[in-house]
């Protein structure tokens, strides 16, 4: 069998020169997707019945919720990934996945905390949604944290990947919990958290900036791990041909 | 295999012995408990309906706190003395060895903890029906949260400056043992059945039991080696 | 499908609700344009510095390692 494509992945340079071509194409598909359903969200799709034109806060607020437990996830399977092949590009992943996950979560709680001021008179309602959302930013916190946190990079990478795994199997659970701690609590005049009535001509822009925010976390994620790779690389030689503007051609993979 | 128990009853003697040595580690987060507790009536008011009304999630959470704080003492002076570096080339499973570690550790920090909590529920005037289910959930979740701790604890026990570190990344992951730990006392001061709350907890505990050690021993290898 | 206001002001205030809508999708917009610009950004600096090292490096091998 051929395992030749697995090591490429390992290889940073492989995947800084692969994605060249990719980056424009990506930046042109995420923006405009992310446009088009923007301005089908804010202006055609029709207005809903009990919570009038707020509701728009929709189209920007529950794709970025989607995507920023999926990053999680990212995050933790590229540390896997890492840990078990000793691979160098995964850990660049994971390690640029966090900011990235971190700012999702502020992007919810930020147009969550908006959109309930309109909907439940309140900018901060102890929410279950919401508040999964808040200790999910408190996990992505405490990788960065971790990350940042040592001298060594090797041990860095190794320990936000085992930290990162263990919030994988934590997330689940902490969901469940919350959630059962709101409808524990749950004050009986708000009946909004369940989703408003949505007609399919509201799911179409939907599903666009569903797509979209998937597209841009793709975009972004290649982006920062290009970074990446340019400083760990530092002392390569491809790395100095690049930065010197010599057009590479010795082929030493 | 057959000289792992040994192994591991050898470290649990150890640590113990160690822990009642140091009887101020020990003592320290009761004396933080205690104090944390006392200053709550000062800060809100001796009123006793509202002390009632919160007592059971202010006694959970400040003894979540209190275990934080002497988490980085689980590994840090086996760290500094090599100990460590021992249990990790030696041929025994590093699984029971961290078991043991936390078993004794669960021993000198969480179950006084548990037993001073009854008194504190006293000062905070907790229903007496609610003194059972706050020992019981206390139990099982201070055993749970030592686990999840000691992953914590075994990432930054290289680190010079690893105390407030380890609170940042381990508290999230309290979440879950907070909200069911707390939730059994309040209901058993409302009169309400808890056992639902606590067979959550024993769920998490032995989830924890399962794959914490696991977790703490790859946390130790990383932070020896690298 | 057509355009669901009356007016460009209609649109702008939604019903009493722009403020809110405008200000989720500002914010949400300067969220994603930083994450776009920060690491091409980052890149381009870092190139420009390492182009500067190795310039200097030549110019005094004896230096260099």
């Amino acid at each position: 069998m051929n395992w030749q494509w697995f090591h490429r992945l390992g290889s940073p340079r492989w995947f800084y020169e692969k994605t060249d071509a990719w980056v424009p194409w990506l930046v042109i598909l995420a923006w405009g997707l992310l446009l088009v359903g923007t301005v089908w969200g804010l202006g055609f799709a029709p207005m809903d019945a009990k919570q009038k034109d707020s509701y728009r806060i929709i189209y920007v607020h529950v794709p970025v919720a989607f995507i920023s437990m999926a990053c999680y996830y990212i995050m933790a399977i590229a540390g896997a990934v890492g840990l078990i092949w000793k691979m160098k590009l995964p850990y660049m992943v994971m390690k640029s996945a966090a900011p990235i996950g971190f700012a999702f979560t502020i992007i919810v709680l930020a147009t969550g905390s908006i959109w309930g001021r309109p909907t439940w008179g309140t900018w901060w309602e102890w929410d279950g949604r919401m508040t999964s959302y808040l200790v999910l930013s408190f996990l992505y916190l405490g990788i960065i944290a971790l990350q940042n946190a040592f001298q060594s990079r090797d041990t860095a990478d190794k320990a936000s990947a085992i930290l990162a795994l263990v919030g994988t199997v934590n997330i689940p659970i902490i969901y469940k919990s919350v959630d059962w701690w709101y409808t524990l609590h749950q004050p009986a005049s708000l009946n909004l958290t369940s989703a408003p009535k949505i007609h399919i001509s509201m799911l179409y822009p939907l599903f666009t900036m569903i797509a979209a925010s998937y597209i841009f976390f793709t975009l972004v994620l290649i982006l920062y791990t290009r970074a990446e790779i340019l400083r760990r690389e530092s002392k390569t030689q491809w790395v100095k041909d690049l930065a010197s503007g010599v057009p590479s051609k010795g082929d030493k993979a | 295999m057959a000289k792992s128990p040994s192994l591991f009853g050898a470290t649990f003697r150890r640590d113990l012995l160690l822990a009642f040595r140091h009887k101020g580690e020990m003592i320290n987060p009761l004396v933080f408990f205690l104090i944390a507790i006392s200053l709550i009536p000062l800060g809100i008011g001796p009123e006793k309906a509202l002390l009632m009304r919160i007592a059971p999630g202010i006694l959970w959470v400040m003894a979540l706190l209190a275990t934080l704080l002497s988490l980085d003492n689980l590994f840090r002076s086996d760290f500094d003395d090599g100990t460590l570096e021992q249990l990790l080339i030696s041929p025994h499973p590093l699984y029971l060895s961290v078991l043991a570690k936390v078993l004794a550790y669960w021993l000198a920090t969480g179950l006084p903890l548990t037993l001073l909590s009854p008194l504190l529920g006293g000062m905070l005037s907790l229903p007496s029906g609610a003194f059972i289910a706050l020992c019981s959930s206390l139990l099982i979740g201070s055993a749970a949260m030592s686990l999840i701790g000691a992953v914590g604890a075994a990432l930054t026990v290289g680190l010079r400056k690893g105390g407030l570190l380890i609170s940042l990344i381990v508290m999230p992951l309290y979440v879950p043992i907070l909200i069911f730990g707390a939730s059994a006392v309040t209901e058993a001061a409302r009169g309400n059945p808890f056992d639902v709350q606590l067979a959550v907890l024993g769920a998490i505990l032995a989830i924890a039991l399962l794959l914490a050690p696991l977790a703490t021993a790859g946390a130790l290898r990383v932070s020896v080696n690298g | 499908m057509k355009f669901q206001f009356d007016s460009v002001d209609a649109f702008l205030k939604m019903g009493g609700h722009g403020a809110f809508v405008w200000a989720s999708y500002v914010i949400v917009y300067a969220i994603l344009i930083y994450l776009t610009l920060a690491p091409v950004l980052s890149k381009k600096t870092f190139l420009k510095q390492q182009k500067k090292l190795l310039h200097l490096q030549k110019k005094s091998p004896e230096n260099s390692q």
